[in-house]
């Protein structure tokens, strides 16, 4: 009867060997270090008031970069370990992992660096960054926004909870049938695979449409759409892939698990089901995914560089049709991950055709940059280093995607470690280095310090060349027949010298990420030296450099104008400053909320549930969030105003600190 | 002078590196570089082929950077600064339009290599083909001789200029069949029949493996293809039936579980239609499965 109640857990769940105990021990001791930290320096209260129930997208967005930074580094252990791994798994050795932990492994990086680094990096910037640059006070629907960052955390506490009770999924980040099914994965594994991304995947669905609601209703007066900031367009561009993309991930998750659980046949071999139709649905999400991680990248280049050339971006008509022809030419291109599968050849050339078509936009995007370069007067600030980082490593991975691109040299390079050197040329030095120059772009506006310089560049030295060191061998690996995943090879195909190099590449990156620390730590320890007082340390461009940093909660004291491009640029010439004295008024700004963290924590019961099939928890979870919601939406009292007097005294306090 | 130092041990250091990169590579074996068979030698054209045109982008680009950034730097002064320089129609236009009869060019190219090297294809010869059936088992592959009345796991012996027919299949999960040397890969699947042509235009031993995770075994499903002369393969052929090793249908049930680094095993005899009641093991009374083979071979348009 109490074996029931628990459905599929017993005692066997917990992990006994070492690595994995080493993990768990790592993750339960930090645990318990900032349970400790917080009691002691008595910061639970700030850390609920202030953080947790906070609907401020500042306070949201630093908490989905915090999340991000800290799977950052789950991500790169596991990296490192697979590394390790390949490097020294030849012939009569077999390395530090089994194979099923190994595939364990690589399906936990892929996972993590996708949907909980890629995305919270990514949803962390666009909170920071686009209220403000659009001269809005905030999002368009506030709670939701708390909501869908919870949900975000629920998935990230799901994924990281496998480590402890039970274990993950070996079937690789898109958990393929048959091989996924439950006949060959008998485990928890994928289960929790499928709850922690359908928990946070719907966070990111409900980001999306917050967000492009946001950019379409609540700009500044006179922001047309094309006078709006690039980074905004590109989040708009990337939002519209996110509200069509991800109901096809819930629906797939959704009919894996009817498969798993309920024994049903939708992707089975036999029974009528056909796992083909699971490929092309997963990537019929999965390619949006990539541009929905880059278009924001992308948009990030297209404020860094202006700032840092002190001049317009250039061809600004040509980048916005180029964000929107990629956002369309996505949802073409999906069978070009499975060219193998045998689709007959107009198939096949269709949607190569389709996947070349791409590269003619993101040129476009990449010549306007450098041409926002010429003549200018470029400081080679970390944001500006990052960009060309981006450059130099982005063009190699876009030639390999080319070379993919045509169905039958893909036949020669697919699942090869060709094809993994590939992605991760475009996703690191796209994403990656992308949301990096991001980072250190905002920080100062966000927090009011500068981040290190000087540590800064090291850890970009150190990132630049550990990238090139650890895959340009996977390229050349790949050419010598190394399929990827594999958890060891024979010593006779000489393949070791590349996967020692490249493992070596890692250390180094490794080495960046230690600088990065660093650079965090030290610039937190010098913040009075580099506290930003003016509002705009970079000489910006744009209306989130009008305020001052970090902002107060409403942002803006007064909404701003835009009439132009470069709004705050034009506003900064000389003669154009507006010098009229402040009129403040009330303001309307949303309450905290616990309905956040209390429907994700429902949400997080029910997935445990479901993994588990511990069927009663699974219900308290699904009526716990129904219950929630309603009682949430049936608040009528979530806005409370900041009198006109308090905003002026705010304001005043301000000025006299900083000016 | 500090400076300069640096940069010239910054040079030397990748003048090294370049060096011992370029004498690893000289000797190693890189297959899809160096094909042995007609396919995999057009395979690898087109790579090179793709590969030259991208550069035509790529090469301005870099140069560009750098040129850029060193020229545009805020320390030359004399450098020209016009801040409000914010676009140039013929410009863009070039950079719209260059790249887009670039990829003109490649579409072409990909619609003719697509249809002319479709693994569904059949490859012209005067001479008989060689039928294989493959089907990819946890973690192993069993090759059939259907004509020969022989199979082998993990070992293929093809005679060299004669094209070979693959039919695939899996008894289990997905996998994708590769064999670098002779030509790309084709996906296996369980109720599922998929075709692949190859040639071996020269004689040797090849690595062969699955580019698809399949489980536990996946890392050791390798196999050695070897080609050689006709008289090679019916020596070989002739060995294999004096071995009195059959393959029954009950040996079948026991090399189809699960076994990992399967040595090589070859079989003297295989029962009539194992293929086809392999695949027939997911086709079930439901008549889904059936036309779910249809569907691909419609898709496959141009056989």
């Amino acid at each position: 009867m109490f074996a029931n109640l628990l459905g599929r857990l017993t005692w066997s769940a917990i992990p006994t060997d070492a690595i994995t105990l080493g993990g768990v021990l790592s993750m339960v001791g930090a645990s318990v270090l900032i349970i400790i930290l917080l009691t002691y320096f008595k910061r639970w209260k700030w850390l609920w008031r202030e953080w947790l129930t906070s609907l401020d997208p500042k306070k949201i967005g630093v908490m989905y970069i915090v999340v991000g930074l800290i799977m950052l580094l789950r991500g790169g252990a596991d990296a490192l370990m697979m590394r390790t791994q390949q490097a020294t798994s030849v012939g009569a050795h077999h390395g530090i992992l089994n194979a099923n932990h190994f595939q364990q492994v690589f399906s936990a990086h892929g996972t993590i660096m996708i949907f909980f680094v890629g995305m919270g990096l990514m949803f962390g910037l666009i909170n920071l960054v686009v209220p403000l640059q659009i001269g809005s006070r905030d999002v368009a629907f506030p709670f939701l926004n708390s909501m869908s960052f919870w949900l975000f955390a629920a998935g990230m506490v799901l994924v990281n909870l496998s480590l402890v009770i039970g274990q993950f999924s070996s079937a690789g980040w898109l958990a393929y049938p048959p091989l996924s099914e439950l006949h060959f994965s008998p485990g928890v594994g994928v289960d929790y695979w499928i709850w922690s991304l359908q928990i946070a995947g719907i966070g990111s669905l409900l980001s999306g449409i917050n967000f492009i609601v946001t950019i379409i209703k609540m700009r500044a007066p006179g922001m047309s759409l094309m006078k709006m900031p690039m980074f905004s367009w590109s989040v708009l561009g990337a939002m519209t892939l996110v509200i069509f993309a991800f109901p096809i991930l819930t629906v797939t998750l959704a009919l894996l698990y009817l498969d798993r659980a309920m024994g049903m046949h939708f992707f089975t071999a036999a029974g009528g089901g056909n796992a083909m139709m699971y490929v092309n649905l997963i990537w019929a999400w999965g390619h949006p995914e990539v541009y929905i991680l880059i278009l924001p990248a992308f948009g990030v280049f297209s404020e860094v560089v202006p700032t840092f050339s002190g001049k317009k971006l250039f061809g600004y008509t040509s980048m916005v049709w180029a964000i929107w022809g990629i956002v369309l030419l996505s949802f073409l291109v999906w069978l070009h991950h499975f060219f193998t599968m045998g689709a007959g050849a107009d198939v096949n050339a269709f949607f190569g055709i389709m996947t070349m078509l791409i590269a003619i936009p993101t040129g476009v995007k990449i010549f306007n940059w450098l041409f926002t370069m010429y003549r200018g007067r470029i400081r080679f600030t970390t944001p500006m280093l990052w960009f060309m980082g981006f450059v130099l490593m982005f063009t190699i991975g876009g030639v390999a995607g080319v070379l993919m691109a045509v169905p039958p040299a893909d036949f020669q390079l697919h699942n090869s470690l060709f094809l993994v050197a590939h992605f991760h040329t475009m996703i690191v030095s796209g994403v990656i280095f992308g949301y990096f120059a991001g980072l250190t772009y905002w920080f100062p506006k966000i927090f009011g310090f500068r981040l290190n310089e000087r540590l800064g560049k090291y850890a970009f030295g150190c990132w630049l060349s550990g990238f090139f060191l650890a895959f340009v061998p996977l390229y050349f690996l790949g050419l010598m027949g190394a399929t990827r995943r594999l958890d060891h090879y024979a010593s006779n195909l000489g393949w070791q010298p590349l996967f020692i190099v490249a493992g070596v590449g890692v250390l180094l990156i490794g080495c960046g990420v230690g600088f990065q620390v660093l650079q965090l730590t030290v610039s937190i320890m010098r913040r009075n030296q580099n506290r930003d007082l003016s509002g705009d340390p970079w000489n910006g461009r744009t209306l989130e450099w009008t305020t001052v940093s970090p902002p107060p909660e409403y942002n803006f004291a007064v909404i701003p104008e835009a009439d132009e491009r470069d709004a705050f640029w034009v506003m900064k010439k000389p003669g154009r400053h507006s010098g009229t004295e402040e009129h403040y008024k009330a303001i309307r700004m949303p309450k905290n909320s616990a309905a956040g963290i209390v429907i994700a924590g429902f949400a997080l019961l029910g997935g445990f549930g479901a993994v588990w099939h511990i069927w009663c928890l699974c219900t308290v979870g699904l009526l716990g969030v129904i219950c929630a919601v309603i009682v949430r939406t049936s608040n009528e009292d979530s806005e409370y105003t900041i009198p006109a007097a308090k905003v002026a005294k705010i304001e005043a306090e301000t000025k006299e600190r900083y000016v | 002078m500090n400076k300069k130092l640096k940069i010239i041990i910054f040079i030397l250091l990748a003048l090294i590196a370049v060096t011992l990169a370029i004498g690893y590579l000289k000797h190693a074996n890189i297959p899809v570089l160096e094909p042995k068979g007609s396919i995999g030698e057009k395979e690898k054209n087109l790579i090179v082929f793709a590969l030259v045109l991208s550069l035509v982008v790529v090469l301005p680009v870099y140069a560009l950077l750098f040129a850029f950034a060193w020229r545009y730097r805020a320390s030359n002064k004399k450098a020209k600064y016009s801040p409000d320089l914010s676009g140039n129609w013929l410009v863009e236009a070039v950079w719209w339009l260059i790249p887009s009869i670039l990829i003109a060019i490649l579409s072409v190219v990909t619609w003719n290599s697509s249809h002319q090297l479709d693994p569904y294809r059949s490859l012209a010869s005067d001479k008989q083909p060689m039928n294989i059936q493959v089907v990819a088992l946890d973690w192993k592959w069993l090759f059939i001789y259907p004509d020969q009345h022989i199979a082998s796991v993990n070992y293929l012996q093809v005679p060299t200029n004669t094209p070979i027919n693959f039919q695939l299949t899996s008894d289990s999960v997905m996998n994708s069949f590769w064999l670098p040397q002779l030509g790309g890969q084709i996906y296996t699947m369980p109720g599922m029949s998929t075709q692949l042509h190859l040639i071996a235009n020269k004689a040797g031993s090849y690595y062969g493996s699955s580019a698809n995770i399949s489980g536990n075994g996946f890392a050791g499903m390798t196999f050695t293809a070897k080609a050689g002369s006709e008289s090679d393969f019916n020596n070989w052929m002739k060995s294999v039936k004096h071995q009195d090793q059959p393959l029954t249908m009950s040996s079948y049930d026991q090399l189809a579980k699960p076994s990992q680094n399967n040595p090589v095993v070859v079989y003297s005899s295989t029962p009539p239609n194992l293929y086809d009641s392999i695949m027939s093991k997911y086709m079930g009374p439901m008549t889904t499965g059936h036309s779910e083979h249809a569907d691909m071979q419609g898709m496959g348009g141009m056989q």
